[in-house]
C-alpha cells in the first residue's frame, strides 16, 4: 500500500462537471414520449376519505389516474414495519398524505388538473404533540401510539439517589423539526411494464432501498427492477427513505400509462410533504457529588415519529445510545420512546437522533456544573470517558481517547478563557451581549449494534485491459465526496495514480449492494471494503504470476491486459465481516454499539442584540478526532457544512405547524443560513488511526451536526444570564425570556 | 437504459420536430432528448410568482397573455391535445452565451424555462422557482438576475450569460477555477448560480461597507460550503484587482 493519495487534497472527481454546468441532475434529463406526474395529497391530518371529485373543465380522458386500487403488489413502502401506504386507501393519517396520482404530457395542464381534484375527507380526531401522544389523548397508531421503545441500564441508578452528600439536578429539553432543504428537490424518471420490468433513475442516497421497495410494490422478481442514481443535489438524510415513495409513484404512473414518467417535486411540496428531523423532548435527572463526579444519570428521551413508523425505531436507537455522551458514569438508565402523531412522518436527517439527545445532555451538564459550583469544562474533565472505561451500553472503549486534549485545543484556538472573562466584564451595560460556550460529544460510525452484520455489504473492484480501475459500490456521491475518497483509497491500495481510478455510477444492475449511504458509514465501513477489494485485485494478479511488488503503472497495465486476455475479466469483491470481539445484545441493548466513535469539542461565540433580540454566531471552533483524514479539504467541508446546518437548527429554522401541516413551506419564511449568517468555522483534526477503517479513517459526516446547538445555547446563557433549553431559539423566544427577566428585576 | 428507448409513432414525430428545432439551435444529442418534451408544452398558466416578479414588462405581457388563456382554455375544453403550433406563442430571439436562439415561446415562459427546456442549457438550476434560492442566477448584460423570476420575452436584445458560457474551451473561467481550488461546493446544485453570482459581483463590485458574505447572501448553499465560496470569490476579486 502506498500513501501518495490519502491525506492529500486531490481534485474532486466530479468537480469540473459541477462548475461548468455539465453535471446532469434528474430534472436535466428527458426521455422521448415522457409524461409528467403529480400527487394529489390530503389536506386533512386524519380522516376518512368519503369521495374523490374530478372537477370539470379538465380533459380527464387524456390523463393517467392512479389510486391505491391500481397497485400490482403490496401497498406499503418496504422499510422496517411496512406500515406506510404508497397511496392512502380510505383512511388518511397525516396532512399531505398521497391519495391519487396524475400524469399528463403537459405539466402546466397537469397542475391545473391536480387543483381540480377535490378529495372529501371526514376528519377524525388527531394528535399533534409528544405530550398528547404519550397521554393517549387519541390512539392514532397501534395499541398505544408507541412505535418503539428502548431501555438501557448500566449499574443500578435506583440506588444512587438517597446517597448522602449528593446533588440532584433535573432538566427538560426540547428540539424542533428541521427540514433538510437540499437545493435539488426530490425527483425521478420511471419506465415500467410487466414485460420489461421497472427502471427508475433519480436523486437518492440509497438505490437498494428503492430497489427493495419497488420489488414489493410491483411484486416483481429482483432482476426486473433497476434503480440508477443520477447526480444528486444534496440529501442530508432527506433522500434516505423518501425516494422509495416518489420512485414508486412515478413507476405506478408509468406502469399504467405505458409511457415514461418524470416526477419532480415543487419546492413547497418537498418542504411540506417529505420527511424532517424528529422533534424531541428529553428529561434528565442527574446525581453528582459535590466534587463534580457523575454518579447517576436517568434519561427519558422521546421523539415524535409522525404518522408512520418509517425509520423512527433506528433514529431512536442512535439517539438513545448517544444520550449519555462521552462520559464515564457508573449508573445510567436511558428510557426512550418514538411516538406517533398525525404529522407527516419524520425521518432521517444528518445525526439521526443523536443531535437531539446530545443537545439535551450538553445543555444539562452546564446546569449540573453550576449546581456544584464548577466551571462547565471542569465538570466535564472530571467525567470524560477514557480507554478501558465503559459507555452507557457497557461498551469498553478500546481505542485511545483523550477528550481533555481536544478540549484544550478547542479552548486554545477559540481563546475561550480570556473571552469568557472579558465578555462577562464587558456585557454589563452593553446592548450587545457576547458569550462563549462549548459542547463535548462523540458520534458512532456505521450502523448501530448488529446492523452492519445483517447488512453484509459488498464492494467490487474491476480492472480494465488498459489498467484502469473501477470501483463498484452502491454508495452514492451526494456532495460529501464519496467518489473522490473511494478513488483515493483504491489508488493507494494498488499503488496507482488517483486518475487511474474511477467510481462507477450506482446502478443496481451493475453494482453490488454496499448498503445505504447513511450513518457516517461510507468512508469507514464501505471505504474499508473498497480497500480490501482493491488489495484482492492485486493479489489475484500476483497469484497468477503476472505482478510482483514493487511495480510500475505500465507493469500493472500489462498484468491486467494479460489476465483479461486469458480469463475474460478481472474483478474482485469484498464483503463486510464483523471485526473479532465486537458483541452486541439487541434484546438488552448492551455491548458494542458502534465499531468506532469520532470524538469532538466545539466552541461557539455568540452575540445577542438586546434591542432586536437576534442571536448571531460570531466565531466557531470545531476540534475533532476522526481517525485518519482521507481528504483534508473535503473533510473540513463536511465539518463546516454540518456546523452550518447546526447553526440553522439552533437559531433560524422554525417549522410552523398548523393542524399538522407545515405552514411555512417556503424559503422566505422557513429561514436557513446564508453566507452572511455563517461565521468563519475553524476546523482542527486530531488523527488517531482506527484499525477497522481504510488507512485508519472513521466516519465524520454526521458528527458536526451534534455540537453546534448545545454550544450555541451554552454561549447564549453566558451572554444573557438566561437559560434556554429548547431549539430553535428564535428572536421571539429571546424577547419573551429577556422581557420576563426585566419584569423580575 | 431508459433514455435510449424510442417512444411510439406520435412521440417519434415529436422527436423529429424536436430534433429539427434542436438542430436549428445548434443542439447536441442530449438536447434532442430535452427538447422532445417541449414541442408539446402549451396552455401554460401564468404562475403567481411571475406576476410578483415581472415588473412593467410583465404587466404588458400579462395583458397579452390573458387573451391567450381564454383561447387556450377553449382549446382544452375541446380536448384538443395534439396541436402542433403553440397557440399564443410569439417569436423571441434570445442571445445566450454569444449566440442567437430564435424561439417561438408563450409570453409567460420564464427565462429559466426557456434556457433549460427550449434551448437545452440545463446548467442553470431550478431550486425553488420563486426567486428565493438563487440557483437559477444568470447574467443579463453583466448583471445578476434570478432567471426564474424573469420573463424570457422581456430579455430579447439582452446579452444573457449562463454557466455554460464561462469557460473558453478547456480553460475554466477564473471564478470556476477558484471554486474548484477552494472547494466552494459539495452537491453542486447551487453551484452554477453561485458562480454566476460571483462573476456578476466581480463586474458590479461590492458596495462600500458591504462584505462578500453579504453580497453573495442571495445564493443559498445548503451543503454549507460558504467558507469555500467566499474564499473563491475573494481570490477571484484579488486576481481581477
Amino acid at each position: 500500500m502506498s500513501d501518495q493519495n490519502i491525506g492529500k487534497p486531490v481534485p474532486r472527481k466530479e468537480g469540473r462537471a459541477k462548475v461548468t454546468g455539465a453535471a446532469r441532475y434528474v430534472d436535466d434529463l428527458a426521455v422521448p414520449g415522457m409524461l409528467y406526474g403529480v400527487t394529489v395529497r390530503s389536506h386533512v391530518a386524519r380522516g376518512r376519505i368519503s369521495e374523490i371529485i374530478f372537477g370539470d373543465r379538465i380533459p380527464w380522458d387524456e390523463f393517467t389516474v392512479v389510486t391505491a386500487r391500481d397497485i400490482p403488489g403490496a401497498n406499503a413502502v418496504a422499510l422496517i414495519l411496512n406500515d406506510q401506504p404508497y397511496l392512502a386507501d380510505r383512511i388518511v393519517n397525516h396532512a399531505e398524505e398521497p391519495i391519487l396520482l396524475l400524469a399528463h404530457e403537459d405539466k402546466y395542464l397537469l397542475e391545473e388538473a391536480r387543483r381540480a381534484v377535490r378529495v372529501e375527507i371526514e376528519p377524525l380526531p388527531a394528535v399533534f404533540s409528544i405530550e398528547d401522544s404519550l397521554a393517549k389523548k387519541e390512539i392514532v397508531w397501534g395499541e398505544d401510539n408507541v412505535f418503539k421503545s428502548f431501555l438501557v441500564e448500566k449499574g443500578n441508578v435506583d440506588e444512587v439517589w438517597d446517597s448522602p452528600g449528593l446533588v440532584v439536578v433535573e432538566g427538560v429539553y426540547a428540539t424542533g423539526a428541521q427540514e433538510q432543504l437540499y437545493i435539488e428537490t426530490n425527483g425521478v424518471i420511471a419506465t415500467a411494464s410487466r414485460e420489461e420490468g421497472v427502471v427508475v433513475q433519480g436523486s437518492m442516497q440509497c438505490p437498494y432501498y428503492v430497489h427493495k421497495a419497488l420489488v414489493k410494490l410491483f411484486d416483481l422478481p429482483e432482476d426486473k427492477v433497476r434503480v440508477i442514481q443520477t447526480e444528486t443535489g444534496g440529501g442530508f438524510g432527506g433522500k434516505e427513505e423518501y425516494p422509495s415513495m416518489i420512485a414508486g409513484h412515478a413507476a405506478l404512473l408509468a406502469w399504467k400509462s405505458g409511457r415514461p414518467v418524470k416526477m419532480i417535486y415543487d419546492r413547497a411540496e418537498d418542504m411540506t410533504a417529505t420527511t424532517k428531523r424528529h422533534p424531541s423532548r428529553t428529561r434528565h435527572r442527574t446525581a453528582v457529588t459535590r466534587a463534580g463526579q457523575l454518579l447517576g444519570m436517568e434519561i427519558d428521551f422521546v421523539i415524535d415519529g409522525g404518522a408512520y413508523a418509517t425509520l423512527s425505531a433506528v433514529v431512536l436507537s442512535r439517539g438513545t445510545i448517544h444520550a449519555a455522551g462521552p462520559y464515564n458514569c457508573p449508573n445510567v438508565r436511558i428510557r426512550s420512546r418514538a411516538v406517533a402523531t398525525n404529522a407527516p412522518p419524520h425521518g432521517a436527517f444528518r445525526g439521526f437522533g443523536a443531535p437531539q439527545s446530545i443537545f439535551a445532555l450538553e445543555r444539562h451538564l452546564d446546569k449540573v456544573a453550576a449546581a456544584v459550583g464548577l466551571a462547565p469544562e471542569e465538570l466535564r474533565r472530571r467525567n470524560f470517558i477514557s480507554r478501558g472505561e465503559t459507555t452507557a451500553t457497557g461498551q469498553v472503549i478500546r481505542e485511545e481517547v483523550d477528550m481533555g486534549a481536544l478540549l484544550d485545543r478547542a479552548f486554545e484556538l477559540s481563546d475561550y478563557h480570556a473571552k469568557r472573562e472579558r465578555f462577562s466584564r464587558e456585557n454589563v451595560g452593553n446592548k450587545i451581549k457576547r458569550g462563549i460556550g462549548f459542547a463535548s460529544f462523540m458520534h458512532g460510525a456505521g450502523f448501530t449494534g448488529s446492523g452492519e452484520k445483517y447488512l453484509q455489504s459488498v464492494v467490487g473492484c474491476e480492472a480494465t485491459a488498459e489498467g484502469r480501475v473501477r470501483v463498484l459500490a452502491a454508495s452514492t456521491e451526494i456532495g460529501q465526496g464519496t467518489n473522490t475518497i473511494f478513488a483515493q483509497i483504491a489508488a493507494d491500495a494498488l499503488g496507482l495514480d488517483y486518475e487511474r481510478v474511477e467510481v462507477v455510477r450506482p446502478d443496481t444492475a451493475s453494482v453490488p449492494n454496499s448498503g445505504p449511504t447513511v450513518a457516517s458509514r461510507t468512508c469507514m465501513i464501505v471505504g474499508k471494503l473498497v480497500e480490501s477489494a482493491a488489495l484482492q485485485l492485486k493479489q489475484t494478479l500476483a497469484g497468477a504470476g503476472l505482478l510482483q511488488e514493487p511495480y510500475t503503472a505500465e507493469e500493472f497495465e500489462r498484468a491486467c491486459r494479460e489476465y483479461i486476455e486469458k480469463n475474460g475479466a478481472l474483478k474482485s469483491f469484498s464483503q463486510y465481516r464483523q471485526p473479532e470481539g465486537v458483541e452486541w445484545d439487541d434484546e438488552h441493548y448492551r455491548g458494542d454499539a458502534y465499531g468506532a466513535y469520532a470524538w469532538a469539542v466545539y466552541v461557539a461565540e455568540v452575540s445577542v442584540d438586546t434591542l432586536t433580540y437576534e442571536a448571531r454566531v460570531e466565531d466557531f471552533v470545531a476540534v475533532q478526532e476522526v481517525g485518519r483524514v482521507i481528504h483534508p479539504v473535503l473533510a473540513a467541508g463536511q465539518i463546516e457544512g454540518g456546523v452550518a446546518q447546526g447553526v440553522g437548527w439552533t437559531l433560524y429554522e422554525s417549522v410552523v405547524w398548523a393542524g399538522g401541516r407545515m405552514a411555512n413551506g417556503q424559503m422566505t419564511n422557513y429561514i436557513i443560513p446564508t453566507s452572511a449568517d455563517i461565521p468563519p468555522i475553524r476546523v482542527h483534526f486530531f488523527e488517531n488511526p482506527y484499525a477497522g477503517g481504510p488507512a485508519g479513517a472513521k466516519g465524520i459526516g454526521e458528527l458536526p451536526m451534534d455540537g453546534p446547538a448545545p454550544a450555541i445555547l451554552n454561549a447564549v446563557e453566558h451572554a444573557t444570564g438566561v437559560r434556554f433549553d429548547s431549539v430553535p431559539l428564535t428572536p421571539e423566544a429571546i424577547m419573551e425570556a429577556l422581557e420576563g427577566e426585566a419584569v423580575k428585576a | 437504459m431508459a433514455r435510449e428507448k424510442k417512444g411510439d409513432e406520435s412521440s417519434a414525430e415529436r422527436d423529429a420536430l424536436a430534433r429539427e428545432q434542436a438542430n436549428a439551435a445548434g443542439g447536441e444529442s442530449e438536447m434532442d432528448l430535452l427538447l422532445s418534451e417541449d414541442g408539446e408544452a402549451r396552455r401554460r398558466f401564468l404562475k403567481q410568482a411571475l406576476i410578483a416578479g415581472g415588473g412593467l414588462a410583465a404587466a404588458n405581457l400579462l395583458l397579452h397573455y390573458q387573451t391567450n388563456v381564454a383561447a387556450q382554455t377553449r382549446a382544452s375544453a375541446n380536448l384538443v391535445s395534439t396541436q402542433t403550433a403553440t397557440a399564443g406563442a410569439i417569436p423571441v430571439t434570445l442571445r445566450v452565451n454569444g449566440r442567437d436562439y430564435a424561439l417561438q415561446i408563450e409570453p409567460q415562459v420564464t427565462l429559466l424555462d426557456a434556457l433549460r427546456e427550449r434551448i437545452g442549457l440545463t446548467g442553470s438550476k431550478k431550486g425553488c422557482d420563486r426567486g428565493q434560492c438563487g440557483a437559477c442566477t444568470v447574467l443579463a448584460d453583466g448583471h445578476r438576475i434570478n432567471s426564474c423570476l424573469a420573463l424570457a420575452a422581456a430579455y430579447e436584445g439582452a446579452e444573457i450569460t449562463t454557466v455554460e458560457g464561462l469557460a473558453r474551451g478547456e480553460e475554466l473561467h477564473p471564478v470556476q477555477a477558484a471554486f474548484i481550488k477552494h472547494d466552494g461546493f459539495q452537491c453542486g446544485y447551487c453551484t452554477p448560480g453561485q458562480i454566476m453570482s460571483a462573476v456578476g459581483l466581480l463586474h458590479e463590485g461590492c458596495p462600500p461597507g458591504m462584505t462578500v458574505r453579504e453580497c453573495m447572501s442571495g445564493n443559498i448553499c445548503r451543503c454549507g460550503a460558504y467558507n469555500g465560496i467566499v474564499a473563491a470569490v475573494e481570490e477571484a476579486r484579488g486576481a481581477k484587482a
